[in-house]
């Protein structure tokens, strides 16, 4: 049993007496439940201690930490700020290269550098294509959560064409460490922009194919809609960000509405959940705004293999970077939501502090606000729509 | 089979023990097949490939899994109700197993031709739920007694659909006596059941829709009662880790997966034998004799094994609340409907 001193004060543990159908009277309690560490559905090593009455869930208390891996403190003791970018990709390991664009952006502020373009196009084309990878992971992990197998095999049948892409490229098929600060570690090999649009044309049929068989499924509809509904105000009020803000009917995506690197110039819309099959905000919103941005990101990385100019890939900047004192933060939008950095320089090679903005954490805060009252399905609805990545939560 | 049985070793225990051998023996092979069709099915609609390592195409795979499982080690949970923990697998193949006797596999042999064999079945099956009840209560598992819970509430939910839509049958063919009831649609698909059974062509017409939605309702059921997608509640893995079986490995873990895979095959079993004939061939005379039978009636339970299969690696899984609304406010009323329909058109 838990200790009843890790409970929320306004929280009592109460027997409550129920008159059944003979007339006496049926004693009932809540159970309190660990859900993780060690539970398929909880997306790595999240902990929910969830007080449930039969299979509904009255509280959620979510426990993290299980995976800190003291990354803010480790940037502080490196040599070099390149050194950091293996550090980030680590934080949201299914986004590696959206992390090390936001480490390198900050910097590159920091140092007020600008890029050369053809840099600029490269980190749209990886950040579109991690983006694209790391929605299939929380769409078919999403159909797993909900009973569903088939749909993850094929996400992650596609995931694999945009990592052997980025195999191609750097070498690496999980931790990139490609977008560093001033450039990219490689320029991109013979035959990827063939095979990138290649990838782009045949990608268009996945979509269809797991809408056929998930999206408009009228158990997955009802498993879904209406589930998990996480008003606009909430959202805004626990600073939620990417397809969570964005489910709840928020238009906002840093990629317009704060440009960095070259998205201004490429034409894609900002997709928001409509509440087409519910309430806006709930789960399948949340869902499906994960779905059109795929879409979108299709069209994106098209548009900028497209128009790829020719030139550098590196700018000239110094082994050691030593960026004039002072602070930076730089936000960007990750395949989660608003992914910041907050660098401290004092003026050495290494960085006097690192901190960073993670959305899974920030959106992950909401979980018991939108979940009392589900049941433990939703709870897992619920979870799997707020598409955790608990690197990121723990950092 | 029986009376020739008789004519040799006469009327003693021998006679029942080896009447309940075959169905054992068709359990085991069986499982044996499904387990690989169903890795290979699900393997092809996922653009993968399975075993192909293990034999041709991976066809000695399930016989190695056998082989892994008997060697693992036994864990009880130390918190466990050390008896009901071990009970609770054999009792649930026990209920499924039982059933099998009831069942026919060709005109000449049926484990125990008992009359009221219709009603035998879906009263020991119910066993079932005990076994669950028991493995999930022995556990000491929170997530276990989830399981087993879901397991109670959903298989006695669709105890119901499942009894109305066989007794839609049994008013057609007036029988509760599985043989009688195959006997009664011989002579051709058209004399089937879920196609009106053998009436003239208008009392055919008019029963054919309330039939034909009793047997959907039956097939549904079916796969309710077998906890498997999209009415897999019970074991759901991303919800409940393994509901009632979380704690099992082993052969235990073996047996409930083995009685899982029987209870598939009685299910499309009964539903083949009471609505598309049973052991009868399509084609009236032709290929039609008791070893056809067995052909026949395999092909067919095979078939609805295959459709389960199917329909498990492609829909997602049901809610608790729906999954008993389903069964209370949508499947029951229709049942009450066709009962009502189909006695109204066989006195007319």
């Amino acid at each position: 049993m838990i200790d009843s001193k890790t409970l929320p004060t306004n929280y009592v543990t109460k027997p409550e007496k129920r008159a059944t159908s003979t007339g006496r009277s049926l004693r009932t309690d809540e159970m309190i439940i660990n859900m993780g560490p060690q539970h398929p559905s909880t997306h790595g090593v999240l902990r929910l201690e969830i007080v449930v009455d039969g299979e509904i869930v009255v509280d959620v208390i979510p426990h993290i930490g299980y995976l800190h891996r003291c990354f803010e403190k480790h940037a502080e003791h490196m040599t070099n700020y390149q050194q950091v970018i293996p550090y980030a990709d680590r934080m949201d390991y299914l986004s590696s290269m959206s992390n090390d664009w936001a480490y390198a952006l900050t910097v590159e502020r920091l140092l007020k550098l600008e890029v050369p373009q053809r840099v600029e196009y490269i980190r749209v084309i990886m950040a579109e294509l991690q983006r694209i990878a790391s929605h299939l992971i929380a769409v078919g992990t999403y159909a797993i959560d909900m009973g569903a197998f088939t749909p993850f095999l094929w996400c992650f049948r596609d995931r694999e064409r945009i990592l052997d892409l980025f195999e191609m490229t750097c070498g690496a098929r999980l931790l990139y460490n490609y977008i560093w600060v001033g450039g990219v570690s490689h320029d991109l090999p013979a035959g990827f922009v063939e095979k990138a649009k290649d990838f782009c044309k045949d990608f268009r049929t996945t979509l269809k194919e797991v809408h056929d068989v998930l999206t408009y499924n009228e158990i997955f509809v009802k498993r879904t809609a209406n589930v998990g509904v996480l008003p606009k105000d909430v959202a805004v009020n626990y600073s939620c960000s990417g397809p969570m803000l964005r489910g709840s009917g928020v238009d906002w995506d840093l990629r317009r509405d704060d440009p960095y690197g070259v998205y201004g110039k490429f034409e894609w819309g900002v997709q928001i959940g409509k509440g087409t099959k519910g309430t806006v905000g709930d789960c399948w919103d949340r869902y499906m705004v994960r779905m059109n941005e795929m879409e979108e990101s299709t069209k994106i990385v098209e548009q900028a293999i497209a128009w790829l100019p020719e030139g550098n890939v590196q700018s000239a900047i110094p082994k050691r970077i030593r960026p004039e004192a002072g602070e930076m933060y730089a936000r960007t939008e990750s395949p989660r939501g608003e992914l910041g950095f907050y660098v401290i320089s004092d003026g050495t090679a290494s960085p006097y502090r690192v901190k960073g903005r993670a959305p899974a954490f920030v959106n992950l805060s909401v979980l018991p606000e939108i979940s009392k009252g589900a049941m433990i399905a939703d709870l897992v609805a619920i979870v799997g729509s707020v598409d955790i990545v608990l690197g990121e939560v723990d950092r | 089979m029986e009376e020739l049985l008789q004519s040799f070793i006469g009327e003693s225990w021998l006679l029942y023990v080896i009447l309940a051998v075959p169905p054992l023996v068709f359990i085991l092979l069986y499982a044996l097949v499904t387990v690989w069709t169903e890795m290979k099915v699900s393997a092809h609609m996922q653009d993968r490939v399975a075993y192909m390592y293990t034999g041709p195409h991976g066809l000695f795979q399930p016989v190695a899994d056998i082989l892994k499982l008997l060697q693992k080690e036994d864990t009880i949970p130390a918190a466990a109700d050390k008896t009901l923990f071990r009970l609770a697998p054999f009792l649930v193949f026990t209920g499924t197993y039982a059933g099998f006797a009831a069942l026919p596999f060709s005109s000449a042999y049926i484990g125990s031709n008992i009359n009221l064999g219709v009603f035998y079945i879906v009263a020991v099956s119910s066993i079932v739920v005990v076994g669950l009840l028991m493995a999930g209560w022995a556990s000491n598992n929170k997530w276990s007694l989830f399981g087993a819970m879901r397991s109670a509430a959903q298989v006695i939910s669709y105890e119901i659909p499942t009894a109305l839509a066989l007794l839609i049958a049994v008013m057609i063919t007036g029988s509760l006596n599985l043989q009688e009831v195959i006997r009664f649609q011989d002579g051709g698909i058209f004399n089937w059941v879920v196609f009106g059974g053998p009436f003239p062509l208008l009392q055919k017409l008019l029963l054919l829709p309330f039939t034909f939605i009793a047997f959907l309702i039956l097939f549904v059921a079916g796969i309710a009662e077998v906890n498997r997608t999209p009415f897999d509640l019970p074991e759901a893995e991303s919800e409940l880790v393994q509901g009632y079986n979380t704690e099992y490995s082993g052969m235990k873990f073996a047996i409930f997966y083995l009685a899982e895979y029987a209870n598939m095959y009685l299910v499309s079993a009964i539903a083949a034998c009471v609505f598309l004939g049973g052991w009868s061939s399509p084609f009236g005379d032709f290929m039609s004799g008791p070893l056809w039978g067995v052909f026949w009636i395999v092909l067919k339970g095979f078939f609805f094994v295959f459709l389960q299969i199917w329909i498990r690696w492609t829909l997602p899984r049901l809610r608790v609340d729906q999954l008993m609304y389903t069964s209370w406010k949508v499947l029951t009323p229709f049942l009450f409907v066709c009962v009502f329909a189909v006695g109204l058109i066989l006195v007319l």
